[in-house]
């Protein structure tokens, strides 16, 4: 840690922002923070299935904006490019790229933008909206992410406004032939009171250079908002994915987030909701597809924080060849959370002897007047299921690939949006089709 | 006035039948000095007359102790616990060696009377076979064994541990601590140190043990720790079903029991363990109780065995304990059924291990955690598959009911498996009694506490037939005494 | 036995009954009939005991007993007993537990005796030929996994243990078939006599011609509208409820 820490100070003349006392204020109590804490260790509960060990010991040098300049001709999206339709923002190793990016036509009231530029061109506007959900004290990471705070997209939507199509976030990890890069990308969505929209995080990587992404995103659901928010992460082999997301839903609001996670070598998506007001609903699910000795950490905490809050959680996960899949739900219901519905699911499929799951559901309770469920499973696809394909003529290989495919499909169907849903099927599709090989 | 004492008496009637074992024996006894240094280790081991093996190991224990942090990883909460402020070793004088009956203290004998324990064979019928075999733990000593000539007929041993030391040290040395090593954990390294009794059993080749074997552990003195140590070996072809069951009177000091058991169970061998603990567990305001860390652990070492638990947990201020297994053995099983009841102010923290070691090792795990009051109750429990675990299957499922607003349910479960052929299930549930429920008992005529006890005994219904029937009726009682007071 | 004066109910902040007169007297069958949401259930539930529902005016006697004073317990053991419109279920305690509970509170509440496990399961093994059910069902959890038909002959067979003054039937109709139907009918039928008092609440006549009443009530709007012989259902099923002020129905 203390090679990150060291490096901060040449950083900071890529900060914007550095002559804004409140700003400056948060990005030293992240600095200390994270040198008091350290990287995070297999001792701490909420870290002890993922071993930092190694990557604490990389020299990882910050990512700065001239290593964005890749040249990049293709760009992952739902919406095609060249559609009026589309609206995206495209970061590289963190940095925003205003060529690559269009914003399209948004409605009245929305903004979506860098926060970089904004931090200098508008900081009253990047001030109202950085840190409207506090990161949790003792986080390593997220301090680490505040520390260097550069860039990311900022996205407010306004009160009462439907943005019909996706909003799609397109963060690029390039990396850089000459040093490992550590970025901090810091992503802002705000839904304001009964606005309505979508928005896809598609994770991607450049080449074969190794990169660490440590990204944190701010969530806020106002009321009676209703926000869907889909994430894609499929870096490579040589990438290292850590991404905090901490989110609060306020009386009434709907959140529908999903995680796919595809790729990096060692992966981890940690969620934090907060459903702060009455009858807030939250759908969180994912699937996890790893291989090859990849690691994939899942950790959600659904904090139950008024009355009559419903949370709901579909996870699967499907690890193959020397690969680790963790997960860690946690669901929370506060004393003055009466009537709160709270359920979760997470399953397992584990292909190969040398898989290995670590699954921890955890339900912490202090209201009485509650429904809450959790269930977890782990083994291999189901016997009966699979001779029942094969007395009906499809061979062993055949079978559970359709199987493996089925059973991700099911937890896909958590998706609301249908076009979303398909775009990650046949994402999830091609991944368990290379697996085959 | 008299209306003030009035009240003051009901409330004592009330908090009387809530623990009706909380009585003192005023019995002379013989206390080792305060606090726990080498010299309290070695008057111990002096005292039980030791050989020197054993004295050395526990020296071990205890070095190991010194370095050792008491584990903070529970959702249980205690003020700091002052080791060198209680007493180790406290015996009722005389009991050392006692030939009968006849020479035990009637003091004593009494209090087993009132606890509604026999110690007397002969007040059996004659002609009935009895059924269970009692070995009473008073504090630090057995003061009893009932039943110890009958048993060694098919040649089992049934008998204060220390008592085995003496006569069967080989098998004691051989595994002592080779399920729960002496650097275990906090708890059960201090145990290791200090254990002053407990029960041995050793079920030979082939027998079938034609009784209940059960000890009843009773913590008497003031400020007094107990720590006992309970080893049960069933060799190969063997069954032995073993009972458990505490109380302590009710004092407003806190006390530290921190026991442990190891069972080991050879090829094909069953040995089912049934637990009532009924220690107290202070009052409505969380004043005195019982701190309860215990370590119990069995080895499936065998082919085909098994280890079944078997708890019913209501008493002490803080519980602490998660019996596990060990499926070494191919085809071995393991079970764990538990009700845990808090109400009050109590806390308790309990669950347990499978870990899966042999090919085709099952395990089953049901959990039934009850909170009331201003009290908190987690299941804590670990499943880890072994990459040899060919064909492992877990299941668990885990149901927790609370009654009021001020209460905790907690479910932490621990799943890691390493074998893809292995199926591991896990559920939980935590919801509260619903109003329907209790209406539609008191228009039957149910008062509201018995409609309690009814739907939480329904409730607890899968765990409670575990029970040996000489149990299940004194457990399904206590289901509801420990309850009373929890609904309005 | 039973008499119901000017009473008036509500929930919450929201009135329900506003001043019902019944008079109920011994080996009486009565029943109230009215439109959903008329308040039927609410009276049931009023003189059951359950909490929740606060009476604003009025009383209701019983055997010259205030009624309203008495908790649930206490009201069965006097000997009123709701057949439940929905049965509950209590997973884990079975029926012939929770039944043999259920009679010795009953009984230790009347000062009788209490009945040990072999007088117990004589009596209910004889309650159960009586009504032609099989004591198959003693042993399963209290409803749970039940058919509709079964959670409703479950309680006729309760109250054919626990020997009530006042069984007051709660739309026990709905949920079932012509055949259950006539199953649940025959064993209200059977219990009928000079000294059990009857009050069925339904919503439609067909049961009126299983269990025929000596009089009907039409409640709606929280009141009774009126009051018949046996013939007002007849009439009601011919010609409904539109002709009760329904809409302003809580």
């Amino acid at each position: 840690m203390q090679a990150l820490i060291d490096s901060h100070a040449p950083f900071r003349q890529f900060q914007p922002g550095t002559a804004l006392p409140w700003l400056e204020a948060r990005r030293a109590v992240g600095l200390a923070r994270a040198e008091r804490l350290g990287w995070p260790t297999t001792r701490l509960e909420p870290w002890k299935f993922t071993n930092l060990a190694k990557l604490s010991r990389m020299q990882f040098e910050p990512a700065t904006p001239a290593s964005a300049n890749n040249f990049i001709d293709v760009l992952p999206t739902v919406v095609a490019q060249g559609n009026p339709a589309s609206h995206r923002l495209v970061f590289v190793n963190g940095f925003w790229r205003s060529d690559l990016s269009s914003p399209g036509r948004l409605p009245g009231g929305v903004t979506l933008t860098g926060l970089a530029a904004t931090l200098a061109g508008d900081p009253i506007l990047a001030e109202a909206y950085l840190g409207q959900v506090a990161l949790p004290d003792d986080h390593a990471l997220a301090a680490l992410n505040t520390a260097f705070l550069t860039d990311g997209p900022l996205l407010v939507i306004g009160e009462k406004v439907e943005v019909k199509n996706p909003i799609e976030l397109i963060m690029i990890s390039a990396g850089s032939a000459d040093q490992p890069l550590i970025a901090h990308p810091r992503l802002i969505i705000t839904a304001g009171p009964y606005s309505q929209a979508t928005v896809i995080e598609h994770h991607i990587s450049l080449g074969d250079h190794v990169m660490l992404s440590n990204a944190v995103t701010e969530l806020s659901v106002g009321i009676g908002a209703e926000l869907r928010h889909y994430k894609v992460q499929r870096e490579h082999d040589n990438a290292f994915h850590l991404a905090t997301t901490v989110g609060r839903l306020e009386r009434a609001a709907v959140y529908e987030g999903f995680l796919l996670t595809l790729g990096a070598r060692l992966s981890r998506n940690e969620v934090r909701l907060v459903l702060d007001g009455v009858d807030a609903r939250a759908r969180l699910s994912g699937a996890y597809l790893v291989e090859n000795g990849r690691h994939a950490d899942t950790t959600t905490l659904i904090e139950h924080a008024k009355p009559r809050g419903t949370s709901r959680q579909v996870f699967k996960g499907v690890i193959g060849g020397k690969s680790r899949g963790v997960f860690q739900g946690k669901i929370i219901v506060r004393p003055d959370a009466q009537k709160t519905e709270g359920y979760q699911l997470h399953r397992a499929l584990l292909l190969t002897d040398d898989a290995r799951i670590d699954a921890k559901p955890e339900l912490e309770i202090y209201a009485d007047d509650v429904k809450c469920s959790h269930g977890a499973t782990a083994g291999d696809l189901d016997d009966d299921a699979l001779f029942y394909l094969r007395a009906r003529g499809i061979d062993r290989d055949g079978a559970r690939a359709l199987l493996i495919g089925a059973y991700v499909n099911e937890v896909l169907a958590e998706i609301s949006d249908s076009t979303v849903q398909a775009y990650f099927e046949n994402l999830a599709a091609t991944r368990l089709g290379t697996d085959k090989e | 006035m008299s209306g003030a004492v009035d009240t003051l008496e009901q409330v004592r009637d009330f908090t009387d039948r809530k623990y009706k074992y909380g009585f003192v024996t005023d019995i002379e006894a013989e206390t080792a000095p305060k606090g726990l240094n080498e010299d309290i280790v070695r008057f111990i081991s002096a005292k039980k007359n030791e050989p020197e093996w054993l004295l050395a190991w526990r020296l071990r224990a205890y070095r190991h102790w010194l370095t050792m942090e008491e584990p903070k990883w529970a959702m249980v909460h205690y003020p700091p616990i002052d080791y060198q402020d209680a007493f180790y070793y406290s015996a009722p004088k005389e009991t050392a060696k006692f030939k009968s009956l006849d020479e035990v203290d009637p003091e004593l004998l009494r209090t087993y009377e009132k606890l509604g324990i026999p110690l007397r064979e002969q007040e059996m019928l004659a002609g009935v076979e009895p059924s269970v075999a009692v070995d009473a733990v008073f504090d630090s000593v057995s003061v009893a064994t009932t039943f110890k000539a009958k048993l060694e007929e098919k040649g089992i041993i049934f008998c204060p541990i220390s008592e085995a030391v003496q006569n069967h040290p080989d098998l004691v040395q051989q595994y002592l601590g080779s399920v729960v090593p002496y650097s275990d954990n906090f708890f059960a390294t201090l145990n290791s140190a200090v254990f002053t009794d407990g029960s041995f059993v050793y079920i030979p080749k082939g027998v079938r043990c034609p009784m209940e074997l059960s000890t009843y552990f009773r913590i008497n003195a003031a400020n007094t720790g107990q720590f006992e140590r309970t080893l049960i070996i069933a060799d190969s072809d063997s069954y032995v079903s073993y009972l458990e069951g505490c109380t302590a009177p009710k004092r407003d000091e806190n006390q530290l029991h921190a026991a442990v058991v190891e069972l080991v169970a050879h090829d094909n061998a069953r040995i089912k363990y049934s637990t009532v603990q009924n220690w107290y567990p202070g009052d409505e305001n969380g004043l005195g109780g019982i701190y309860n860390f215990v370590t119990k652990r069995g080895a499936c070492r065998g082919a085909n065995s098994k280890i079944s638990w078997t708890q019913v947990e209501t008493g002490s201020a803080i519980t602490w304990k998660y019996p596990s297994c060990i499926l070494q053995g191919d085809n071995s099983v393991g079970e764990f059924y538990s009700v845990a009841i808090t109400n009050n102010r109590q806390q308790a923290d309990t669950g347990t291990k499978m870990i899966h070691i042999g090919r085709n090792t099952r395990s089953t795990i049901v959990a039934k955690g009850i909170s009331a009051g201003h009290a908190q109750s987690t299941y804590r429990g670990l499943v880890r598959i072994m990459p040899g675990a060919l064909n492992a299957r877990n299941h668990t499922q885990c149901d927790s009911l609370l009654i009021g607003d001020k209460c905790g349910a907690h479910t932490v479960p621990y799943i890691d498996s390493r074998n893809k052929s292995a199926k591991v299930e896990h559920e939980a549930t935590t919801a509260k009694i619903s109003e329907d429920q209790l209406f539609y008992c008191r228009q039957r005529g149910l008062t509201p506490e018995d409609a309690v006890s009814l739907i939480v005994n329904g409730f607890c219904k899968e765990v409670l037939k575990e029970l040996p029937m000489e149990f299940a009726v004194e457990a399904q009682k206590l289901v509801g005494i420990s309850l009373e007071g929890s609904v309005g | 036995m039973l008499i119901i004066s000017n009473l008036h109910a509500s929930v919450g902040d929201k009135p329900i009954l506003k001043g019902i007169d019944l008079t109920i007297r011994a080996g009486e069958v009565h029943a109230i009939m009215g439109p959903n949401g008329s308040g039927k259930s609410t009276l049931s539930y009023i003189l059951a005991g359950r909490e929740g529902y606060q009476v604003t005016e009025g009383s209701v006697t019983y055997h010259g007993r205030d009624l309203l004073a008495m908790p649930a317990e206490e009201r069965a053991a006097s000997g009123v007993f709701l057949a439940f419109q929905y049965p509950v279920e209590i997973p884990g305690v079975s029926n012939s537990t929770f039944l043999k509970t259920a009679l010795n509170a009953v009984r230790r509440q009347r000062g009788e005796p209490e009945l040990d496990a072999m007088q117990f399961l004589k009596l209910v093994r004889a309650k159960c030929r009586e009504l032609g059910m099989t004591d198959e069902m003693l042993k399963r959890s209290v409803n749970v996994g039940f058919s509709g038909g079964e959670k409703k002959r479950n309680d006729i067979l309760q109250m054919a243990v626990l020997d009530p003054k006042l069984a007051i039937l709660d739309e026990t109709d709905s949920g079932l078939d012509i055949d259950a139907l006539r199953i649940v009918a025959d064993g209200v039928n059977s219990l009928r006599g000079a000294d059990r008092s009857m009050l069925v609440i339904t919503h439609y006549q067909r049961l009126l011609s299983y269990i025929v009443p000596n009089h009907v009530h039409v409640l709606a709007s929280g009141r009774i509208q009126r009051s018949g012989g046996k013939e007002l259902a007849l009439e009601l099923e011919q010609r409904g409820y539109a002709e009760f002020d329904v809409n302003e129905a809580a």
